[in-house]
């Protein structure tokens, strides 16, 4: 033991000043959270330039336009590009997807919040994630080989009770790999995604409210109407568009079970529509460099609209989760 | 000494005098579906069901009109709907898997796992060909878009958790809006950049590229709903007890998260293994095996199965169940996975 005065240690400068691993790491974490931005500019920037040229030599008949005709050196005609008969057919799968696959969902949320007992909850909770998991050219496949049979036969007989209507008349008896078919495809495609958003929002809705209603008499329905559907409408809407963008973006499995056929109809239950993805998928194969161009003009107004559409339901669906 | 236990008492379970107008009104439910089945052109099951669920519509809210009133007639359909919604649910991912079990099974072979399709045709007999060299393009691919996304998703989770900068919200926002792109669009940019602009060939590299585009967004979601778990407390500790920001992140958020991140990536590895667009665009599609995945085409599962769909003779069809069922069962294992290590207790 030596009794000499302990030496104290230097005092330690206390600084506000970041250290330079801080900095170093700070730039770093920084520039890895704007590469998405950058990522997300580089797709806008390379598909845009590509598409140029075809922008600008069919102008606004590029989106409403509906025919493609790829260049034929030999016949000396020029090629024409539009796709406004696959908008058309988006459109058309996307809200044949929406109106069954909405309701669903939505029945199904309700289920899982306010009916399903408790033991059913997780096993449910689990068969809607699973679902989200499954790749979609498994969905492709089985709406091909296990689907479309039966659905062919509901569609001869949506056809013969209610074929006086339009939408539902059929000129030549194809009932295969219509929109009617690929909309159902989307519609189990994108029932997971509703279901779970609607679900998250129902979860929201504050118990003193619903407690309130029931303590007014009300049943559980009346109780849903007036306390729940008023409450999460904003994210269920939103939840159905984030669908409606998973729907419009599909791609295999929407060409696996669709005819795609360049023409504007209306005629749901007939073996003709389209779908901007696949026709992209579809013309890809035996595209020439300036065809490529086309498509990536395609894959440019796919990709403007499916981001239109997911910002504006992530606005949707934050605002209504703030609101409580 | 001896204690009377008194059987609890529960006044809300329903009892046979009030459940039996529901009972009796569900066997004339069946009865009534029977005849009508019987009676007008609707056939088999599903006309069966399709009747009966609108005669159970109808006869709950007669039941429930006639004891209660209007309202109580509204929640009854109400409710058979919601039920209904909830068995739709369920029924398509039954079918799903049973039907890929029920097809696959037969050409699934040991022997498939070691031959490639080189020298086989499509719709040569299934003892010969197999499916080696798409496993091995799979996981050329999936593995080159785990490395090229997990930096990038982890990184972006960071900034919005650890870094809070000015341009968090834009980022998130963002983040959520590129989620939603969809898979051929990742394929036709990576076209665009990777075989245009640079004058590449199709490759596994090219694929894998495509494919981290669509699971950045994935792992950096996830990832952040993890780090947002980790207490302020354990920052505030480390930070307290003289570490930098870097150490703090480092040795204690990075650790206590752990097992979280890892759940993300793969997540975001279970959301691209079964992709299959942007390979149509990327890969070339290849019989034979290509151990090089920054050169010459290379396959992957999903592509093999949309290959042999598309031949479309009966052997390639069964082809395509096949490699169906081994994705499924690929995709369910890191699904698993990630329920397994997220519902490890003791961890954030």
């Amino acid at each position: 033991m030596s009794t000499a005065a302990p030496t104290l240690p230097p005092k330690r400068v206390i600084t506000t000043k970041p250290r330079f691993s801080d900095k170093v790491f700070r730039a770093v974490v920084t520039t890895g959270g704007f590469s998405s931005l950058v990522i997300l500019g580089l797709i806008s920037i390379f598909l845009l330039t590509n598409s140029l040229g075809v922008f600008k030599n069919e102008g606004f008949k590029f989106i409403t336009g509906f025919d493609w005709i790829g260049p034929q050196p030999e016949a000396g005609l020029p090629s024409q590009y539009g796709i406004g008969a696959m908008l058309w057919g988006t459109v058309v799968i996307g809200l044949i997807a929406l109106f069954f696959g909405f309701p669903i969902s939505v029945g199904a949320a309700l289920f899982l919040s306010y009916y399903a007992p408790e033991w059913l909850k997780k096993p449910m909770v689990l068969v809607i994630d699973v679902m989200a998991a499954i790749p979609s050219i498994v969905f492709g496949l089985w709406g091909f080989f296990v689907l479309m049979p039966h659905a062919e036969y509901w569609a001869k007989l949506i056809h013969k009770y209610l074929g006086f209507i339009p939408i539902f008349d059929v000129p030549a008896p194809a009932f295969t790999r219509s929109p009617f078919i690929a909309g159902l495809v989307l519609a189990i495609m994108i029932i997971p995604i509703i279901t779970s958003i609607s679900r998250e929002i129902f979860a929201q809705t504050p118990l003193d409210r619903i407690q309130a209603a029931y303590a007014l008499g009300a049943t559980k329905w009346s109780m849903i109407r007036s306390v729940v559907f008023p409450y999460g409408r904003g994210g269920v809407i939103g939840g159905a568009m984030l669908g409606l963008g998973r729907a419009i973006g599909e791609t295999v499995a929407v060409y696996t079970v669709l005819n795609i056929v360049y023409d504007i109809r209306i005629e749901v239950l007939l073996s003709a529509g389209g779908s901007v993805a696949s026709m992209i998928v579809n013309k890809f194969g035996e595209a020439n460099p300036e065809e490529v161009k086309a498509l990536m003009a395609a894959g440019f107004v796919l990709f403007l609209v499916t981001l239109a559409i997911n910002f504006l339901a992530n606005i949707i669906i934050s605002r209504t989760a703030r609101k409580g | 000494m001896s204690t009377t236990l008194t059987q609890p008492v529960k006044p809300w379970r329903i009892n046979f005098k009030q459940a039996w107008p529901e009972i009796v009104g569900a066997i004339a439910a069946l009865i009534l579906t029977y005849a009508i089945v019987n009676v007008s052109p609707l056939k088999g099951k599903l006309g069966f069901v399709v009747t009966l669920v609108f005669v159970a519509t109808f006869v709950a809210a007669a039941v429930s009109w006639v004891r209660r009133d209007r309202k109580a007639a509204f929640n009854s359909i109400s409710t058979v709907m919601v039920y209904i919604a909830g068995l739709f649910v369920i029924f398509p991912l039954g079918s799903i898997l049973y039907e890929i079990i029920h097809r696959g099974i037969a050409g699934l072979s040991w022997g498939m796992f070691t031959r490639d399709m080189a020298v086989t045709a499509s719709d040569a007999p299934l003892s010969e060909g197999g499916i080696l060299h798409a496993v091995i393009g799979s996981l050329y691919i999936v593995a080159l878009a785990t490395v090229f996304s997990v930096p990038i998703g982890l990184l972006t989770s960071l900034y919005l958790t650890e870094i809070k900068g000015k341009a968090a919200g834009t980022i998130r926002f963002f983040v959520q809006a590129m989620s939603g792109i969809p898979s051929i669009v990742a394929g036709l940019f990576i076209y665009a950049i990777w075989m245009i602009a640079l004058g590449n060939q199709y490759s596994a590299f090219a694929g894998a590229m495509a494919l981290a585009i669509l699971m950045i967004p994935t792992v950096a979601r996830t990832s952040e709903e993890v780090l947002k778990l980790i207490p302020g407390d354990l920052r505030e500790a480390g930070l307290a007890l003289g570490g930098t920001q870097w150490r703090t992140v480092a040795m204690i958020i990075l650790p206590a998260a752990q097992s979280g991140l890892i759940t993300s990536v793969i997540l975001g590895i279970a959301r691209v293994a079964g992709e299959t667009a942007p390979l149509l665009l990327t890969m070339g599609g290849a019989d034979a095996v290509n151990l090089n995945p920054f050169n010459g085409n290379s396959s992957a599962i999903p592509f093999y199965v949309w290959k042999n769909f598309s031949m479309g003779t009966e052997v390639s069809i069964q082809r395509a169940w096949s490699g169906v069922l081994v994705l499924m069962i690929i995709v369910l294992i890191f699904f698993s996975l990630t329920r397994f290590l997220s519902n490890r207790k003791g961890r954030f």
